[in-house]
């Protein structure tokens, strides 16, 4: 026995007589991952997260959360002598005299960023394959819910600053609270500490961000992994696996290497955009005053679709009664949100609803095997793009010289048209190419080689699929659609009308399907041969 | 597995694929190079790590280069960074590799089980819990059951009234600014009064109630009091009677504050007139009372009445006969 493997038993034995943990600790090291590059899109998330953890530590121990005004006195000249809140005068101080200090505040903020966009791509590959599915609906919510918590936690952590463009974000936010009902009035005083801007956010938003938000996100993402782990990851179809079985590589060593390794790659890439490519440059847009602004006000991407939808919203407002109710705030600020994130919450039980299928999964779907929900989610992504491209329609006009009323009316028209459209489109290509998969596996792939016949006649070589290939094409399941209408499960006569009526043809369309080949096709296809 | 299959699937499956042996498994020179291609990875690193160490120590922070692709740019901050950037990178590329060439790639095939329990597991919990309810005793001692109730849903309101001090009630503040009859104009920098010959036709200031002496002004003062003046000519404005005796010599006075979300209403375009917020893009027309012509704005920015005093400077006619900013539930107009 060499010294460290000595060192390496001593330590496991050191462990084990005091937790007996050996037992869990060897099936837990030799866990199996399957492999597939779309199940890193979460790692990215998470590697995020800890690189926002790490820079955010860093920036508290210079930051000063407090709206109290002071003189600026640093290296950045044209600020010298203006008064600013403290707040801001210590993001400049980080920005210009703490070394390294620009290079986290920038790794800080494009984390953040990669961490929005690798949740919601992630969010989009668990979606279109399936894998929020029976028994994972718990962590599709979870993801939901840190989604939600991920959008206010960075609108927070770009508002830290106090600098005129997220002044101007919190004015915003404080309009939205207002408009709720009743009590809106009542809530912006409270968190504001008293009128807008007051002197009181700075130091209660910098609490949630840097405490009571992660807290929760730390929480939530632990239960997420947890539950990962407990329930074993999902694996895409293909020969050898099937719904009981998880194929890949152990956790040891490979995935620890591998998965380390990529913590590793996803920090170098956010340290290299952190160094070369400016974010956020607070020292450009001055302190935050409410009596001025800059032009081309723009959010973070992620609330980008948020700021299209209440750029999009007709001028409505109803005052009767001596109340002012502001729908044009209400309803894309609010209520459409609020709609959005629920139905995507409970989703999994919907579908579940519409198919009938309450039965385990572990084997992902191809997209295109199930065109309903991959046009629905097709659908929702037209939404939020179009939403997402009225959020910066006044740099759209700038840059590409057009008009801002056109670009306006086009996301006003197309918030309503564009969806329904790329949900029938998507659904026809899915159809379309379950219909080629069903082509390939009765006559073979096309070879683009032609050959001519000895009786003149040109045909172009078909060549048989693998049989791993044509495993692959077959191997998914088709249910039918649901008899509802006539009784329900117990076979009573079906008294819900309306819902039933719903219920069928809802099932309807999220059974269409092209019919993959059946054995009696494959066999007549042989004897076609031979 | 194949007491899965439907008697309908078309192909039976044909199992996991044969291994396939790399290179580096078979071949124990190619292991040695992939060895040396992951330390040299490794020492990449290392590169990384000194360069961040140089630049830390002897690049100073105000250190300005030029580059052909990123320009002039802070030499500091940039060789820290990239320093940073190569440290980390080549770790990761450098395990990632060892993992592809050097570590085992055997597939492993392990089991899942449902995660349902077992039905006598379901049963054997259900008993338990009803078994502890029943000792418990909480059915058959409803006095403690309900007062249990009620402590314990007292006890939740007080978190929620140790929030009441976050803030004071609103009362009448949304619909105050410090505009009153007579309140001077005074220039936003500068704070000084001014008279109409001051600005020009065409021409945009920014104004603010002038302060007693004493009184700082706050910026919650400047999120209510915010006035953009205007000057256009006289005959170019579309008022009633009403509104237009609230202008002074072709001189329009506004709430910078936008009448949707607050934002301050400052791009004004000289030729349509118009003056547009930045940020959902609410366009007010100034010679018609900054009535809304596009975006989603609900109603036209609250418009100041003015004049002049004695002594020739612009002043207040009357405080703002509505409440500025966006709207609220209590707003009443």
């Amino acid at each position: 026995m060499s010294a460290r493997e000595r060192v390496a038993g001593g330590t496991a034995n050191f462990i084990d007589e005091r937790t007996g943990a050996a037992k869990w600790l060897k099936k837990t090291i030799t866990k199996v991952f399957p492999d597939h590059w779309s199940f890193m899109l979460g790692e990215i998330v998470m590697y995020s997260f800890v690189i926002l953890l790490l820079s955010g530590t860093f920036l508290t121990f210079w930051f000063d959360p407090s709206m109290r005004e002071v003189e600026y006195e640093g290296s950045y000249e044209p600020l010298n002598g203006v008064k600013m809140s403290a707040a801001y005068a210590s993001a400049l101080h980080i920005s210009f005299d703490v070394r390294g200090g620009l290079l986290m505040r920038q790794i800080h903020h494009w984390a953040a960023l990669i961490f929005m966009a690798a949740m919601v791509i992630h969010m989009m590959r668990v979606f279109f394959t399936g894998a929020f599915r029976k028994p994972r609906e718990l962590n599709w919510i979870i993801g939901v819910a840190l989604l939600t918590l991920g959008i206010v936690e960075g609108f927070l952590g770009y508002s830290l600053p106090d600098d005129l463009l997220s002044g101007t974000g919190i004015r915003i936010a404080e309009a939205i609270i207002q408009a709720i009902p009743v009590v809106g009035s009542y809530l912006s005083y409270f968190v504001f500490g008293g009128a807008f801007p007051g002197e009181m956010f700075i130091q209660r938003i910098y609490a949630a961000h840097i405490l009571l938000i992660p807290g929760i996100m730390l929480a939530l993402i632990t239960a997420h992994l947890m539950l990962v782990w407990y329930q074993k990851h999902t694996q895409y179809p293909g020969p050898g696996r099937t719904e009981k079985n998880v194929v890949g590589y152990p956790l040891m060593p490979v995935y620890m290497a591998k998965a380390g390794g990529f913590f590793f790659i996803v920090f170098g890439v956010t340290a290299f955009l952190g160094a070369v490519a400016q974010i956020n440059p607070i020292w450009i847009f001055g302190p935050y005053n409410p009596g001025q602004i800059g032009a081309g006000s723009q959010p973070d991407w992620y609330m980008g679709w948020l700021d299209g939808l209440v750029r999009a919203a007709p001028p409505i407002e109803t005052h009767a009664f001596g109340i002012t109710i502001s729908w044009n705030i209400l309803i894309p600020g609010l209520i459409i949100p609020g709609i959005i994130f629920t139905l995507m919450a409970f989703y999994p039980f919907i579908e579940q609803w519409m198919t009938g299928d309450k039965r385990e999964h572990h084997l992902l779907d191809r997209p295109r095997n199930n065109p309903n929900r991959t046009a629905i989610g097709a659908m929702s992504l037209t939404f939020a793009l179009v939403a997402l491209i009225n959020g910066g329609n006044d740099l759209l006009a700038t840059h590409f010289d057009l008009s801002i009323n056109q670009i306006m009316w086009f996301s006003r028209i197309g918030l309503i048209a564009l969806p329904p459209i790329a949900f029938v489109i998507t659904k026809r290509i899915c159809l379309s190419l379950q219909r080629a998969d069903r082509e390939k596996v009765l006559h073979g792939r096309e070879t683009g080689r032609l050959v001519m016949l000895p009786h003149g006649e040109f045909i172009e070589v078909h060549e048989p699929l693998s049989p791993e290939k044509a495993y692959l094409l077959t191997s998914h399941e088709q249910l039918p659609a649901l008899e509802v209408g006539a009784s329900d499960d117990n076979g009573v006569a079906n008294p819900q009308g309306l819902k039933g009526k719903v219920r069928a043809r809802m099932s309807r369309a999220s059974q269409e399907q092209i019919a993959k080949p059946t054995s009696k096709d494959m066999l007549e296809l042989e004897d076609g041969h031979h | 597995m194949s007491e899965m299959k439907n008697e309908l699937e078309p192909l039976s499956d044909p199992g996991l694929p044969e291994h396939l042996h790399r290179k580096t498994d078979v071949d124990p020179l190619a292991a040695k190079k992939a060895e040396r291609q992951v330390s040299i990875l490794f020492l990449f690193s290392v590169i990384g790590t000194l360069l961040f160490i140089y630049s830390y120590i002897w690049i100073p922070q105000d250190q300005l280069i030029f580059l052909p692709i990123f320009g002039t740019t802070n030499a500091h901050q940039l060789f820290l960074g990239l320093g940073l950037a190569m440290a980390l990178f080549f770790i990761g590329m450098g395990a990632v590799h060892w993992a592809k060439t050097l570590m085992p790639d055997h597939e492993v095939v392990d089991y899942r089980k449902e995660q349902r329990s077992k039905d006598e597991d379901r049963e054997a919990f259900v008993a338990t819990v009803k078994d502890g309810a029943a000792q418990a005793g909480l059915g058959r001692r409803p006095l403690i059951k309900r007062t249990l109730g009620l402590a314990l849903g007292l006890v939740g309101l007080s978190p929620i009234l140790l929030l009441r001090d976050l803030g004071p009630l609103p009362e009448n503040e949304l619909n105050e600014t410090n505009w009153k009859a007579g309140t001077r104009l005074v220039t936003d920098p500068g704070d000084r009064p001014i008279r109409p010959s001051d600005l020009e036709v065409g021409g945009v200031a920014q104004v603010q109630p002038e302060f007693p002496p004493g009184k700082v002004r706050h910026l919650d003062d400047i999120a209510q009091d915010s006035v953009l003046l205007i000057r256009v000519r006289p005959e170019e404005f579309n008022l009633d009677a009403e509104r237009l005796s609230w202008t002074y010599e072709g001189i329009i006075a506004f709430s910078k504050i936008c009448s949707h979300m607050g934002c301050a209403v400052a791009l004004y375009e000289q030729t349509t007139k118009h003056l547009l917020c930045p940020c959902h893009q609410s366009t007010f027309d100034v010679t018609r009372a900054a009535k809304v012509i596009f975006g989603p704005a609900a109603r036209p920015l609250p418009q100041l009445a003015i004049t002049v005093d004695n002594e020739g400077y612009l002043v207040a006619k009357a405080p703002f006969s509505e409440a500025v900013g966006p709207s609220f539930w209590g707003r009443d107009s």
